[in-house]
């Protein structure tokens, strides 16, 4: 193996039944370098993942590590952990009814005991060093999903490691904990660990990465050093095709500037989870409630939807006011919620992407109603086709989609059913460029046929781009609302940080 | 991401019932070739009937086969097994007896009558269950263990502590033939009740439902399902295949003895669900592979007793074959055995010749 070299993958190998997630796929990883692994959503990455650390076997290829002569062979993540590779994967892998503490260091000892004071002491300790807000007692499912995401990867630095993997860290990140991993990762770095990042946010891979391979559909494009590759010219890598201009990206007319009726109009709403709030939105109109992770923006939105226990609160849908308490009731009324946490709430694990797809539609539907099986077919193909959702067929389970593709069947699942007023808490979480801009489109075009849409993004730029008002939280209450000229970067992260009013 | 061809996953789910049943069958014949044939006899009265082993397991499974269907949806739903339905039986079946003793004589009506009875009284239990699982969220084995308990009580109290007869055609019609049918009728109502719940899931949601509520309750909701409410319907429609295998149990014998009609029952019940391949943790479910899996119980059953196996040892035989079965279905095993498979069939991984790396 060449010097300075940690880990090689060579003409690497994996098939699902009806798929080639890789094929001839090598990967090299030097010591103290952060390596990007891009690829649209279904390439092949998180696969590339799970086959070093064991948690597929591969089907043919060699893996070889530093220090080690021969090719090796990974069975499980606890062998990968011993040959000090370290993983935190794309779905959150912990035990939601354990303690923060307990999910750092369980399965770690090497003796039968534990010492609970020190484990409590020392993940108290690391949580602090990275500025977590999560106390090593409480239950981690009490924790926010960014929380958990960083108990996660603070469970994975912890570990004496020579490669650290972070598939998608940073999806449900803001951007200071964006800002606090980066520096984790640049220390590291100096510490010569090779760690190897995913993401889909192009930004953040020109900021801390020092190489970058493309992926595509499971095969290897090319491996650049990051600055002989342009973002352009990476786009294009990606998706093997020049995308019609990568400005695209460029700022579009946000929606809603000619909005019409209101729709929706909630006076003092709460719920378990939230404080009482006012709220409205007009037909045609796009706005989004932003703030920091944990100010009571998807707790807001939850409570419209009914989503937590409704505790209080006048609504009107369409000027008659109506009742909202369970999420039927709010479907009922037109309203549809793609809520943050997928895997909690929205996938249905073991179903089929046919399933998956038709769910809200048939509940509406009625129970003494169901879809033949060629209506839900139609209804699949359409939109497994118009959100090109990769899938090996429609009934393959949606848990072994790629993450990206999985959050595309549940889109898809909340614009079949047509409704007049949506809600997107966080819908482009793990989705690739293409495709996230593609959303964005859509939810304008969306806009402009009358119906209404909420928005929420940990990225304010997406905000910016697509809503025409913004709701400002902060410690779970409102502090603001942007309309219009104050639509800025600078003035949204001004109101945020509490400047504003 | 290329296509490659893929396997049926219904078909594999029912590798296992399968798998059972022919290995059952293949040593039947081999121990005596035969072993299933059915003859075409007269019985007492004159009437034509068919006989044969495999007529009695076919028949012997009837009421085990019912109550797999409804612990599959038990199952399925709220990730739990109901362990109170031969209580649950002996107590619609001491109903339906004390409805017939009701009146004076045994007629079409008053057995419809006693079936209603019988019906709605198991319904109200297995609500009660529901209500225990859904709403109070009591682990399904706990919440039912109450029942379990006390079941076959409130059976010997309903008819005074006797164990009464109900002599009449029309029950031994039930319980055995039909005058001029050769099938036995308790197969027959296995038949009707597959039929039912096959319109059921053709005509309503209740599968998409109940698999979406036993895979993901939280998101069940969140896609305007009542999880509530659907767990509480499996209890109740698991009550009905109680009251209907009790009917079948008390009109075999025309009389009701609390204390041992379908005694022990549940388990079988339970491992027909396992299996029929379906998790006993809940989620997705297949009520063939269930049927199946009760068919392979009874048709081991009826091999042990062809083979002269004192009837004391017969639960030890079992509990052998059973740990075979669950072994060779365990996923550790069939995922060596699909390894092997594709090591057979492929040859060797995909040549390397076809290498490109497009660019
Ligand atoms: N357990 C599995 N069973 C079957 N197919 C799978 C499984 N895991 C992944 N696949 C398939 O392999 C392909 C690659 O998936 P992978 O998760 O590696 O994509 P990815 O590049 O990580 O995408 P994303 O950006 O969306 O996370 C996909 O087409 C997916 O459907
Ligand atoms: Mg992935």
């Amino acid at each position: 193996m060449e010097n300075g070299v940690v880990l090689s993958m060579r003409n690497i190998g994996k098939s699902f039944p009806g798929v080639k997630a890789l094929q001839h796929v090598d990967f090299t990883l030097r010591k103290g370098e952060i390596h990007a692994l891009m690829g649209e959503n279904g390439a092949g990455k998180s696969t590339l993942i799970k086959v070093l650390t064991g948690v597929y076997p591969k089907d043919e290829g060699e893996i070889y590590i530093d220090g080690v002569k021969d090719a090796i062979t990974i069975r499980s993540p606890q062998e990968a952990q011993a040959y000090g590779i370290s993983t935190v994967y794309q779905e959150i892998t912990l035990c939601p009814n354990l303690t923060v503490a307990e999910n750092m260091y369980i399965g770690r000892g090497k003796g039968i005991g534990v010492n609970w004071k020190e484990m409590e002491r020392k993940a108290g300790a690391l949580l602090s060093s990275l500025g977590i807000p999560a106390r090593p007692r409480q239950q981690l499912g009490s924790c926010s999903l960014a929380v958990q995401q960083m108990v996660a990867i603070a469970r994975a630095v912890d570990i004496d490691c020579k490669v650290l993997i972070l598939d998608e860290p940073t999806s449900s990140l803001d951007d200071k904990e964006v800002a606090m991993l980066f520096r984790l990762m640049r220390d590291l770095k100096a510490r010569g660990v090779g760690i190897i990042f995913v993401t889909h946010f192009l930004e953040q891979v020109y900021e801390v990465s020092d190489r970058i391979t493309v992926l595509r559909n499971g095969e290897l494009v090319c491996e650049y050093e990051v600055d002989k590759l342009p973002q352009v010219k990476l786009v294009a890598m990606m998706m093997g095709k020049e995308l019609e201009g990568l400005d695209v990206i460029k700022k579009t007319k946000a929606g809603g500037e000619k909005a019409g009726k209101p729709y929706y109009e909630a006076e003092g709403l709460s719920s378990t989870a939230s404080r009482p709030f006012d709220f409205h939105i007009a037909q045609g109109e796009v706005n989004g409630f932003t703030g920091l992770l944990g100010s009571g923006r998807s707790e807001s939105v939850r409570a419209i939807f009914g989503a937590d226990r409704v505790t209080g609160g006048k609504v009107r849908v369409n000027g008659k006011p109506v009742r909202i308490t369970k999420p039927i009731e709010a479907m009922k009324n037109g309203i549809g919620y793609l809520p943050e946490d997928r895997k909690r709430d929205g996938i249905i694990a073991d179903l089929s992407v046919r399933d998956n797809i038709i769910l809200a539609l048939q509940v509406m539907k009625g129970f003494f109603h169901p879809f033949s099986k060629a209506e839900a077919e139609k209804f699949a193909d359409e939109y497994i086709k118009a959100l090109e959702i990769k899938t090996a067929s429609k009934d393959t389970p949606i848990k072994s989609l790629s993450g990206g593709n999985q959050q595309k069947v549940i889109l898809a699942r909340w614009l079949l059913t047509h409704p007049q007023y949506l809600i997107l808490d966080e819908p482009t979480r793990g989705i690739d460029v293409g495709t996230k801009t593609e959303i964005q489109k859509l939810v304008l075009k969306m806009a402009e046929d009358g119906m209404c849409v909420t928005f929420i993004s940990s990225e304010i730029e997406e905000m910016l781009r697509t809503c025409s008002r913004l709701i400002v939280m902060r410690d779970r209450n409102i502090v603001g609302e942007l309309k219009g000229e104050e639509l800025t970067q600078d003035h949204v992260m001004y109101t945020i940080a509490g400047g504003g009013n | 991401m290329k296509q490659t061809k893929k396997r049926s996953p219904i078909l594999s789910q029912l590798l296992m019932p399968l798998l059972a049943l022919l290995v059952l069958v293949i040593f039947n014949l081999i121990r005596d070739p035969g072993f299933f044939s059915v003859e075409l006899a007269a019985n007492n009265n004159g009437d034509p009937v068919l006989r044969g082993n495999l007529i009695s397991i076919l028949n012997g499974a009837s009421e085990l086969a019912i109550l797999a269907m409804g612990m599959t949806l038990v199952t399925a739903a709220s990730g739990g097994q109901d362990i109170s339905v031969g209580a649950l039986a002996a107590i619609a079946g001491s109903m339906f007896v004390k409805v017939l003793r009701a009146g004076a004589g045994i007629t079409p009506l008053t057995v419809v009558l006693g079936f209603l009875a019988c019906c709605a009284v198991a319904m109200a239990f297995g609500a009660f269950n529901g209500t225990l699982v859904s709403v109070f969220h009591i682990q399904p084995m706990i919440a039912t263990l109450i029942l379990y308990t006390c079941g076959r009580s409130i059976a010997y109290w309903i008819n005074g502590g006797a164990t009464p007869t109900v002599d009449s055609p029309i029950i031994s019609a039930i319980g055995s033939f039909i005058p001029g049918v050769p099938i036995p009728t308790p197969i027959l109502i296995v038949i009707l009740m597959g039929v039912i719940f096959s319109l059921v899931f053709r005509f309503t949601t209740l599968s998409l439902y109940t698999q979406t509520v036993g895979i993901n309750q939280g998101a069940a909701r969140l896609n305007g399902i009542n999880a509530v409410g659907m767990k509480l319907l499996a209890f109740i429609i698991l009550g009905v295949c109680c009251a209907v295998s009790g009917v079948i149990g008390v009109s075999r014998l025309s009389l009701i003895n609390h204390e041992t009609l379908l005694l022990d029952i549940e388990m079988d019940a339970i491992l027909a669900v396992a299996i029929g391949g379906n998790s006993l943790g809940g989620g997705k479910f297949n009520m063939v592979g269930s049927i199946l899996g009760a068919y392979a119980i009874q048709a081991l059953t009826i091999t042990l007793y062809a083979m002269k196996v004192p009837s004391t040892n017969i639960k030890a035989y079992k509990a052998v074959v059973i740990i075979l079965i669950v072994a060779v279905g365990s996923p550790v095993v069939k995922q060596a055995f699909h390894r092997l498979w594709s090591r057979l069939t492929n040859g060797q991984p995909a040549g390397k010749a076809g290498k490109e790396v497009s660019a």
